[in-house]
């Protein structure tokens, strides 16, 4: 199966100005591809060239393995017709139009007979939660609703493609989160292939499969919102990642530790004992022979049972120790775990088996600029953390 | 020889060069010029017939119409028939054509402003009918009507073209100033050349002078248009037409109207002057009043033309306020 976009080399001159240089990257069906960048990096320009709205300076644009360049007119609009549909940033809605009416305007221009047209609309109108709004018109409608009207009428299509240019930075903060939410929630439903522009990297984070960052026309950076996080490909992607909410990109896998005290639940004390000294940890994870975890011991509780001469490890466990969490988590949801727990949280996987460890001060090192913990001077952190 | 005579600027003879034009013109177009004011001819005196003596079933054709058009196929249908039966109940009682006409006007003028509106014009074109004016005044309302009709005719697609297309624009721009700023007399000399004397060069002159600013607000009303909303039309598929019919015009409707109702206004004050080359009407009367100094009967064909004009600007301006357009947005400041 074809790349649902590709974009081969693109590049865009409006006069004297190179508005996008040399841009190629594939969109996958399926995929939410977000084009971040701040205004003036070409990212606008960029979208309207997968849809033929600018036709390219040189370079190609695929759209499901079909070459839009050199297309007629006509046919672009075909292609148009059948597979991209487009949301714009304020709305662009036709005020002299019903909320039904706009949200039919793509299959108005269609042809679609009226009757299956309207049954459409309003089933769009549905899905973003407009029911009861169609005979309104969009002038007596809020920010939000007008959004969701604009989704409406590119969702009542039912193309495979959305082009969605800066759709929800007009409005305000608390709306836009609402609305981000609802598309995550119909693209779960839907799956459609979604190119969403944004100049807000919370936003790209928070809805991006993949993020590609744009600056000055050129791409600087593709990868999953983790990816740019965590490898930041110059300095100015960098600066860009430095203020993001890094709790709610990075996950409990992205800044979990190997498990460094692993004990066999048949171990006995005096080998925990030991390992513990070892690795000097305070507490080590006890997991069957297929790595599920069993519980936690404390060192505590391990050189009590040593002097007491028990041998079991299993009676050392105490289940309320053991905070488990799964890799997906966001670091944000781990926080609070983290501080209640006595020991590291256990990242484990759905059918119980132990991915890895967060110890309070990785969690505290991801949350920080310098999220490679492996660079952090160690004597440093030492110096800090003990009062002097 | 004096250096005052020696620095003096060569006459430049611009207006025999616009003269030769004119004859040119005279002598290679004249097949087409003279279909041009034959048509302008036959419309202007057809109207004005039809405004002096109205057939009924015309009447009720165009009562039924714009029912249909307003209110769907049964109240069109009611408003035919009754208009139909009204006209002959009047034609059989003998009630005068311009009393059926001032009742008719006031209608139109009910229907779209109300009580008000529709009867100041049902008592004022009494009033017109009153001063003995009913005749020069509906062919004058003709005259204007058909020029206006054939200078928005040309003056919005020149305006959609110009909005589309830069090169249109820059060109077209210093023509309207200039069509529009030379003095309206000016256009009737070649036009008494080009027709001879008659209601065609009054037309002729009065549509050029009064076109300018329906290109304007054609062209204005569509550069207007939120991009981004053109740009969803194209986005979804719609064709330049499409895009042009269904976003571009609907959205500058209101820009477009004020055009319009300029392109009417600017028609009667034309009309006036018109008179001097036998276009006939209110001009006519003011014409001969002034020619013969009498205060009275000038001044009330002066009111006549207020009359016309008063009701023709508001007329077309609730045209506007009823556009879809207006409306939502009359919706929103709800």
């Amino acid at each position: 199966m074809p790349a649902a976009i590709r974009a081969e080399k693109l590049n865009k001159v409006f006069g004297d100005t190179r508005a996008v240089i040399d841009v190629s990257f594939e969109v996958q069906t399926g995929e939410v591809f977000v084009v971040m960048g701040l205004s003036g990096s070409g990212k606008s320009t960029l979208l309207r060239m997968l849809n033929g709205l600018l036709t390219p300076t040189s370079g190609t644009v695929y759209v499901d393995g079909v070459q839009l360049t050199g297309l007629k007119p006509r046919q672009l609009r075909e292609i148009r017709k059948q597979k991209i549909s487009m949301v714009f940033q304020h709305f662009a809605l036709l005020p002299h139009r019903t909320v039904l009416e706009n949200a039919a305007y793509g299959l108005e221009i269609r042809q679609v007979p009226k009757a299956e047209r309207r049954a459409r609309a309003y089933e769009a109108l549905e899905m973003v939660g407009l029911s009861g709004w169609e005979d309104h018109l969009p002038t007596q409608l809020s920010g939000g609703m007008r959004q969701r009207v604009g989704l409406a009428r590119a969702l009542a299509t039912g193309t495979n493609i959305l082009l969605m240019d800066e759709a929800f930075s007009a409005l305000d903060p608390l709306i836009r989160r609402e609305m981000q939410d609802q598309l995550l929630e119909l693209q779960a439903r839907l799956a459609k292939t979604i190119v969403f522009i944004t100049h807000d990297l919370n936003e790209a984070m928070r809805l991006g499969d993949r993020i590609a960052m744009m600056r000055d026309g050129r791409i600087v950076q593709i990868g999953t919102a983790e990816e740019i996080l965590r490898n930041p490909a110059n300095e100015y992607v960098a600066q860009f990642v430095q203020d993001v909410d890094r709790s709610r990109v990075l996950t409990a896998a992205a800044v979990m530790e190997e498990p460094v005290a692993v004990l066999d639940a048949n171990a006995g004390v005096q080998q925990a004992l030991r390992v513990m000294r070892e690795r000097q940890v305070a507490s080590a994870f006890v997991v069957s022979g297929d790595r599920r975890l069993v519980g936690v011991v404390r060192d505590e509780a391990v050189a009590e049972a040593v002097r007491n001469g028990a041998d079991s490890l299993h009676r050392l466990m105490n289940p309320r120790d053991v905070v488990t969490v799964r890799p997906d988590t966001l670091v944000t949801n781990l926080l609070t775990p983290s501080a209640q727990s006595p020991v590291p949280l256990a990242v484990v996987t759905d059918d119980g088996r132990l991915r890895g460890v967060i110890p309070r001060v990785s969690l505290l090192a991801a949350l920080g600029n310098g999220y490679h913990i492996e660079e952090v001077d160690a004597e440093e952190v030492t110096a800090e953390e003990v009062p002097s | 020889m004096s250096l005052v005579a020696a620095a003096q600027t060569p006459r430049l003879h611009l207006g025999a060069l616009f003269e030769a034009i004119v004859d040119w013109m005279t002598a290679n177009l004249g097949f087409f010029l003279d279909a041009i004011g034959l048509v302008v001819d036959q419309a202007v005196s057809y109207l004005a017939a039809f405004f002096a003596a109205p057939v009924i079933v015309v009447l009720a054709v165009i009562f039924g119409g714009f029912a249909l058009a307003w209110r769907g196929w049964k109240v069109g249908l009611a408003a035919f028939v009754g208009s139909l039966a009204l006209g002959y109940a009047a034609a059989a009682a003998h009630v005068a054509p311009q009393h059926v006409l001032a009742l008719t006007f006031g209608i139109i003028g009910l229907a779209l402003r109300g009580w008000a509106f529709g009867s100041f014009a049902f008592l004022a074109f009494l009033l017109i009918d009153a001063m003995g004016l009913w005749d020069p005044a509906m062919q004058t309302l003709a005259l204007v009507l058909v020029a206006s009709a054939c200078a928005v005719a040309l003056a919005v697609p020149l305006g959609i073209a110009a909005a589309r297309y830069d090169v249109v624009s820059r060109v077209l721009r210093p023509v309207m100033d200039f069509m529009q700023t030379m003095p309206a007399f000016v256009y009737l000399i070649p036009a008494i050349f080009l027709w001879g004397v008659g209601t065609a060069p009054g037309a002729v002159a009065t549509l050029i002078f009064a076109m300018a600013p329906g290109v304007r607000l054609t062209e204005l009303g569509i550069r207007q248009v939120d991009p981004e909303v053109v740009e969803a039309g194209e986005a979804f598929g719609a064709s330049p037409a499409k895009v042009l019919f269904r976003i571009q015009l609907p959205l500058a409707l209101p820009t477009l109207m004020a055009g319009i109702n300029q392109v009417i206004m600017l028609a009667l004050s034309m009309v006036v002057i018109a008179g001097l080359v036998g276009a006939g009407g209110l001009g006519d009367s003011v014409y001969s009043a002034i020619s013969r100094v009498q205060i009275g009967p000038g001044f009330e064909a002066g009111l006549a033309v207020v009359i016309l004009a008063i009701y023709l600007d508001r007329l077309t301006a609730a045209l506007t306020s009823r556009s879809a357009v207006v409306r939502a947005q009359a919706a929103a400041a709800r």
